[in-house]
């Protein structure tokens, strides 16, 4: 096996870890806020209805989060058993980026998870509420350190060189680089809306077995309401962190856009199969001078091709579909929010074809996540570190056998995981609250002193 | 006055890896030991663990990252060499952390196969970290001595992971469950005196290194002080379990106690070993540390977190205090 196979393979079982990884975080970091609303309204209102949504939705918080954990672990190790070159050569910049992540965030999480998940019986209430609100900060606090240094690889500033190793010469500049505003905005929407759709989906699927779940019908109906907030605002934001990838890496909008040559009044390509080995597009479908007008606000702007980049150009073909994919998934979500806010207002329990079609929906944010992941991360490439690092040179001496099987190992373990996950998460969601539906005269009387 | 800094961040990797193989090893402990318990019992077992698992697991993300943010240099080199037993940990620890939050969910042949999974995954990863502690004594030799030597290694490590995480339960269990955890802390001991004869023995002569330092007269009369210390707290751990039996005055948390003693005696023992090399024979902590700059940073954050950390944690310990019963989710 040669080396480029060898890289290949590195690449994709630490693809394949990541990727599975960042399903987990991407509902947490959102749906710690969620349970965050549900824990306060209950100490407001101390309505039971409040607690025991909040009791549905710690369970699979719960499950979740030990997903995250448990795949989060690989990551820290995958670092060294795949990127050695990685920390050899920017260890003192990327290091204490992570090591913040783990003091801060990932502590905060692990330690006030315990109370916050087993310890409503046991603390006072508003200790409870505290360690609710802590996970949720400890969530978003990691994303903060986890997307810095992303960034930073994309994008890095503030450094120095002492002996062939960087340095951090300014931790402002490190930690505040060029893309990160709009990179960590772009996330936490991404993460936000994804546990929104989860919420929406389960909801839905539990209105389909009960139709009178009041509870369910109350959260389906918080979880369309603020995804069709959101979903725009992410549109605005992705546009936003396009052109400021336009202006800081200029390598990836070409592949986003499959500019090949650099010319004046790029058109804009809406679909096409990029050739690499004739450098075009084929079967294209695009408007002229598109591209220009959208990206520089002119119609006859110089936009940079593949070809200004090469040898160090990303590949096209899997950035300007992975794009593709996103914005598509991205546009189907505002749609989909914007009927069920519609579809649901003062509380009309949604037809079945909609509350299916939420179902179905229930991880769409998975989708556009990891589609824009693969946008940053295959736009980036052969870059490690835009400009510092190649990625071949941070590979380790790891036999292409190893990995080989290694991966195997992972895919069948991810396999059962995720089979077992998502089965548990519909066996939760059809069961309900707890709350038993009942009926109007019921509820009355119970509601009585 | 200057601070070494690697030192500093030694000690704190050694302090992370030791809370890491005794907290988690509890845990891991009681996975391993679900196959010598009936099914109420399994789920008290489990509820025992429930509020610690996540956060012990964390240690080993704060040992690595250290090891990740203090000595790049060494990073690779360790987690390179040490690729297939790594891997093998990771999917055991994942296998577990799902069967565990799976198996109450789940009822009939899944329920076994969650429980199954639970035990296989626990018993795997301790098996993987042995070795990974073998192979790392021995500074990373291939050959089919040092792997023999890496497996009595890991028989010890899953020994006295069963002996803390029998000891664990006789802490948090009681009844019947309580008086077997007595049972199996004692072949747990039998175990571990096993183990560490064994590797007490195999290292001074796998290691030139070890051998120097430790049979170094008169510094070896002094040092001597720590296998005596181990087999007193060995002695204790088999007494007032014994006592516990017959409903004697101790305090059930004490073989617990003892267990932690054993275990914080022999990672000393060990330390000693080791010191300064960060690689065993080839890189010490000062030739693989990262710029001080960056090291500054970490330790400042690492000072006012892990207080913190300490604090928390003894809380929850507070709150989820007594013995536990089946139930998890309240």
């Amino acid at each position: 096996m040669d080396t480029s196979d060898t890289l290949l393979l590195a690449r994709a079982q630490f693809g394949l870890n990541i990727a599975f990884h960042i399903l987990f975080p991407s509902i947490t970091i959102g749906l710690a806020w969620i349970l965050v609303y549900f824990r306060a309204q209950y100490a407001r209102t101390g309505e039971p209805v409040w607690l025991e949504t909040y009791k549905l939705w710690v369970k699979i918080f719960a499950l979740t989060f030990a997903m995250g954990v448990v795949t989060g672990i690989v990551m820290s190790f995958q670092f060294g058993t795949n990127w050695p070159g990685f920390m050899l050569k920017v260890g003192n910049v990327a290091g204490p980026l992570l090591a913040y992540e783990v003091l801060t965030a990932f502590f905060l999480e692990a330690t006030f998870l315990g109370v916050m998940l087993f310890g409503m019986n046991r603390v006072p209430g508003w200790v409870h509420l505290t360690s609710t609100v802590l996970v949720a900060v400890g969530t978003s606090l990691s994303a903060f350190w986890i997307l810095a240094l992303n960034s930073w690889m994309q994008t890095p500033t503030g450094h120095g060189t002492i002996d062939g190793h960087l340095v951090a010469a300014d931790w402002l500049q490190v930690l505040f680089n060029p893309s990160f505003p709009y990179r960590f905005t772009h996330m936490m929407l991404a993460s936000g809306l994804t546990a929104l759709f989860v919420v929406a989906g389960l909801s839905a699927w539990r209105l389909i077995k009960a139709p009178g779940d009041a509870t369910a019908l109350r959260t389906l109906r918080a979880g369309v309401v603020c995804a069709a907030v959101l979903a725009p605002v992410q549109a605005f934001v992705g546009d936003q962190h396009g052109l400021n990838t336009l202006e800081h890496q200029p390598a990836k909008i070409a592949a986003v856009e499959a500019i090949w040559t650099t010319e004046k009044g790029v058109p804009l390509v809406l679909f096409a199969i990029p050739n690499a080995e004739k450098r075009r597009n084929d079967f294209a479908i695009q408007i002229p001078k598109g591209a220009s007008l959208i990206l520089k606000n002119d119609p006859d702007a110089e936009l940079k091709g593949i070809d200004a980049f090469a040898p160090n150009a990303p590949p096209v073909a899997p950035v300007f579909f992975a794009f593709r994919v996103m914005v598509g998934m991205g546009m189907l979500m505002i749609a989909l929010s914007w009927l069920g806010a519609w579809m649901t207002r003062k509380g009309a329990l949604p037809p079945r074809w909609l509350l299916w079609t939420f179902a179905g929906f229930t991880f769409c944010g998975w989708i556009a996540t990891l589609a824009g992941w693969l946008v940053t991360e295959i736009g980036r490439q052969p870059w490690l570190v835009t400009g510092v690092l190649l990625t071949a040179d941070a590979a380790g001496p790891v036999s292409g056998a190893q990995l080989g099987a290694s991966l195997t190992g992972y895919i069948l373990t991810y396999g059962v995981m995720l089979v077992a996950y998502m089965r548990v998460l519909t066996h939760l969601a059809g069961k309900g609250s707890g709350l038993e539906p009942r009926p109007a005269t019921a509820m009355a009387l119970s509601a009585a002193p | 006055m200057t601070l070494d800094l690697p030192v500093i961040f030694a000690v704190l990797m050694g302090v992370a890896v030791l809370a890491y193989v005794v907290l988690d090893g509890y845990d891991l402990g009681v996975g391993m030991l679900m196959p010598a318990a009936d099914a109420r019992e399994q789920d008290v077992m489990v509820s025992s663990i429930g509020p610690f698992w996540d956060a012990n697991e964390t240690w080993l993300v704060l040992g690595v990252g250290l090891l990740m943010v203090a000595f790049p240099a060494a990073h690779g080199v360790v987690l390179t060499a040490l690729y297939l037993p790594v891997v093998v940990m990771l999917i055991g620890l994942m296998l577990r952390g799902v069967a565990f939050e799976l198996r109450v969910k789940s009822e009939g042949w899944r329920r076994e196969l969650w429980n199954w999974l639970f035990w296989f995954g626990s018993f795997v990863a301790s098996l993987a970290q042995g070795l990974m502690l073998g192979a790392y004594i021995t500074g990373f030799e291939p050959g089919f001595g040092y792997f023999l030597f890496s497996l009595v290694v890991a028989g010890g490590v899953c020994g006295g992971y069963v002996m803390l995480g029998a000891t664990w339960l006789i802490w948090r269990t009681e009844g019947a469950l309580q008086r077997k955890a007595i049972g199996w802390t004692r072949w747990g001991l039998l175990w571990v005196a096993l183990g560490v004869a064994l590797v007490s023995l195999a290292t001074p002569l796998a290691s030139e290194t070890v051998r120097d330092k430790w049979f170094d007269f008169p510094r070896t009369l002094g040092l001597m002080l720590l296998p005596l210390a181990s087999a007193a707290a060995w002695l204790w751990v088999w007494r007032v379990s014994g006592r516990i039996q017959k409903g004697g005055p101790v305090p059930d948390w004490a073989p617990f106690a003892g267990a932690v003693a054993i275990y914080t005696l022999a990672f000393l023992g060990l330390a000693y070993s080791i010191f300064p090399y960060v690689v065993m024979d080839r890189i010490t902590i000062w030739q693989a540390a990262a710029h001080p700059s960056s090291l500054k940073v970490v330790l400042i954050g690492a000072l006012i977190v892990l207080p913190f950390i300490i604090g928390w944690t003894a809380y929850v310990y507070r709150v989820f205090r007594g013995k536990a019963t089946g139930k998890l989710y309240e």
